[in-house]
């Protein structure tokens, strides 16, 4: 399976050490003048008295892949939920294509879920309802395309995540993780959006797949120009992928970099999540050029 | 890109010419992708279909395009480039995804004529195999409950005691209340008919037979099916679809002996003595209308009772009762073991599961009706 991916024209061999994640995201700056897609303002959120975040302040720009990293329980997976307004802040705003979800229109709202792609956890796919289904669903509530037109989109969805075409009668219990993460990824594409949120994208998935996740994630970006915000504790998916990280600490943000800036920065949590023998592996898959500015 | 309103995205057109050598130019422009097509598609998927893969198509002045917009034209060009195809490089991608798509084939499963008898086959070996399944785990139960009795000290007593406070103590409110309306309707029925012949002291024979040997037993029991055998059948099947089972076994735990043995021995229990207590409270509704429709006093009905019901009758409500019981038990927890992964089947499951219990239980009483039928109905005094 992976040497198929390989050898498909679509994905392209990950990007050279030396054009590393920095600079491909300066050789897009003229496509991102205006305004961020995605502004967190001075966003507190609170649960029953403990507090998850404390004043952040965070930007997504157009084009970029921005990776959020914390420990667990600093809260990456609920600003994620509040970016797609799942979940409400206590206070600050979250702004997605300039409008906060809170206050748009519904339709408006209702414009804007149609522009992003989620992928959960869990996959979240509806557990009713074979593969194919899952993604022909999103489709028909457009009402726009005749069942023919909506058979080749999901079919061609499914091949872009590299599921065979007899699977896509399976029901998702009948699926391994790695598939359930494909089709959720393929369900997440189905409308063509021009952002992309993933929660743990990799977790679960063998190293193999997992490299040929991010191949097509970079691929999605860099041909599609796709805009992605994820959460992930994988350093090999936020070192290959991301062109700046965040880091959540205790409810804070702790630094906004691009990879080589974020571990130049000294702290403990930063440290020891990038210090590991893991780490350093990953890291030096940056090459020492990317690592000299520290 | 980050507004919703960016820059004046065009609407996508077709713009055809044909040359002096008589070859035709389709020219595209504007945005075709989903947002745009997303109302025109079988506008614009008509007029493409004017259109054919022989003529020169020019996708340069496209200034939008994805998978959607791609697909639009693909379709229109039966599945194959054009040869004569002006692109630009970034719009190649989408045209190779589509290739390679369709190089896995079309075709998906097809549904056969013969579906209809195929499910038909299909339910007969389900049911032989839920039978198969019970009977397996009727099996498994009593070999648990051998080793408990050898293991008196590991046995599941906390869980036992769980399962008879939650389906037998807490079921006692609603076994009372459907006891005395039963006990009210039937006495208040039959008084009617026999005061007709003149004969109505026999409304304690009535209803004494007709609620402590049957209505008691299966009212008690259906009530049960409906409460606990869906709650044991939930539990269980949320259990195994999140290999919660799977854990107990892991740990040496097993899951039969801490989880199904306390339920069905429980529920045999707990059953037999809630249709004591459910005919107790019949018997008294039904004094209370024969006290006010026929005039029989309470002293009178509770002397008569004895003699007009033998107590073989009582026994065999009680029988029935543990029966009824470890039947309903052992139904909830083969089909909450059948519990596959996904939302519907939990609900499937869980109504399967009360629906078979409850035709299961009268399926046995009719079995009791015609197997004991010489016993406890001989007419005394």
């Amino acid at each position: 399976m992976a040497e198929r991916v390989q050898g498909r024209a679509v994905i392209p061999p990950p990007p050279a050490p030396d054009q590393g994640t920095s600079g491909s995201a300066v050789s897009r700056a003229p496509r991102t003048p205006e305004r961020p897609v995605i502004a967190v303002k001075s966003l507190w959120t609170e649960f029953d008295g403990h507090v998850v975040h404390r004043g952040i302040d965070l930007e997504v720009n157009a084009g970029e892949i921005l990776a959020l990293v914390g420990g667990s329980g600093s809260g990456k997976t609920t600003l994620l939920r509040q970016m797609v307004g799942l979940e409400r802040p206590s206070r600050g705003s979250v702004e997605v294509f300039g409008f906060d979800l809170r206050r748009a229109p519904t339709a408006i709202r209702a414009k804007i879920r149609k522009r992003w792609g989620v992928l959960f956890q869990e996959g979240a796919l509806y557990s009713a309802l074979p593969v194919y289904d899952n993604l022909a669903l999103p489709l028909r509530e457009l009402r726009a395309f005749d069942e023919d037109f909506i058979r080749d989109l999901a079919l061609l969805k499914l091949d872009m995540v590299d599921i065979e075409r007899r699977h896509a009668d399976r029901m998702p219990s009948e699926l391994s993780g790695g598939m359930v993460k494909r089709v959720a990824l393929a369900r997440a594409l189905v409308l063509e959006p021009e952002l992309l949120f993933l929660d743990e994208p990799t977790a679960g998935l063998d190293p193999d797949r997992s490299e040929s996740f991010v191949r097509l994630l970079a691929s999605l970006r860099d041909r599609l120009g796709l805009t992605v915000v994820m959460v992930t504790h994988d350093l090999d998916t936020l070192v290959s992928l991301a062109n700046r990280v965040a880091v959540l600490f205790t409810g804070e943000l702790l630094t906004v970099g691009t990879v080589p800036e974020v571990v130049g920065v000294d702290h403990p949590f930063i440290r020891n999540f990038f210090g590991g023998d893991r780490g350093q592996r990953a890291l030096s898959a940056l090459g020492p050029a990317a690592l000299a500015g520290n | 890109m980050a507004d919703l309103a960016p820059t004046r995205i065009h609407d996508p057109e077709i713009d055809a010419e044909t040359g002096a050598d008589g070859t035709r130019t389709v020219r595209l422009v504007g945005a075709w992708d989903i947002r745009a097509l997303e109302t025109r598609a079988r506008a614009l998927g008509g007029e493409l279909a004017r259109f054919a893969a022989r003529d020169a198509w020019d996708l340069t002045g496209i200034e939008r395009l994805d998978h959607v917009g791609a697909l639009l034209l693909w379709r229109a060009w039966a599945r194959k480039r054009p040869e004569r195809l002006r692109i630009a490089p970034a719009q190649e991608l989408f045209f190779e995804n589509l290739a390679h798509a369709d190089s896995g084939g079309r075709t998906m499963l097809r549904r056969s004529l013969l579906d209809p008898l195929a499910a038909l086959g299909r339910r007969a070996i389900a049911v032989g195999s839920h039978l198969a399944g019970i009977v397996r785990l009727a099996g498994q139960v009593v070999l648990d409950g051998a080793w408990v009795i050898t293991n008196p000290s590991r046995g599941p007593w906390r869980e036992l005691s769980a399962t008879l406070h939650r389906a037998g103590a807490q079921a006692l409110a609603i076994t009372a209340l459907v006891g005395f309306l039963i006990g009210i309707v039937l006495s208040y029925l039959s008084a009617e008919q026999l005061r007709t012949f003149g004969a109505g002291i026999y409304v304690i024979n009535i209803v004494g037979i007709g609620i402590i040997r049957e209505l008691g037993p299966v009212l008690a029991a259906i009530l049960v099916a409906g409460r606990s055998g869906s709650a044991i059948t939930a539990q269980l099947g949320v259990m195994r679809v999140t290999e919660e089972l799977d854990a107990l076994n892991v740990m040496g735990i097993p899951a039969g002996v801490r989880l199904i043995l306390p339920k069905v021995v429980g529920l045999t229990i707990a059953v037999p003595l809630l249709v004591v207590w459910t005919s107790a409270i019949a018997l008294i509704g039904a004094m209370l209308a024969a006290r006010f429709e026929l005039d029989i006093s309470f002293n009178l009905f509770l002397q008569t009772l004895p003699v007009a019901v033998p107590t073989a009758n009582l026994w065999l409500g009680l029988a029935k009762g543990a029966v009824f019981g470890a039947l309903i038990a052992l139904t909830a927890c083969h089909f909450g073991l059948r519990i596959r992964p996904n939302t519907e089947s939990l609900g499937a499951g869980t109504t399967q599961s009360v629906v078979t219990a409850i035709t299961i239980v009268l399926i046995v009483d009719s079995l009791f009706a015609v197997a004991f039928s010489g016993i406890g109905v001989e007419i005394r005094g």
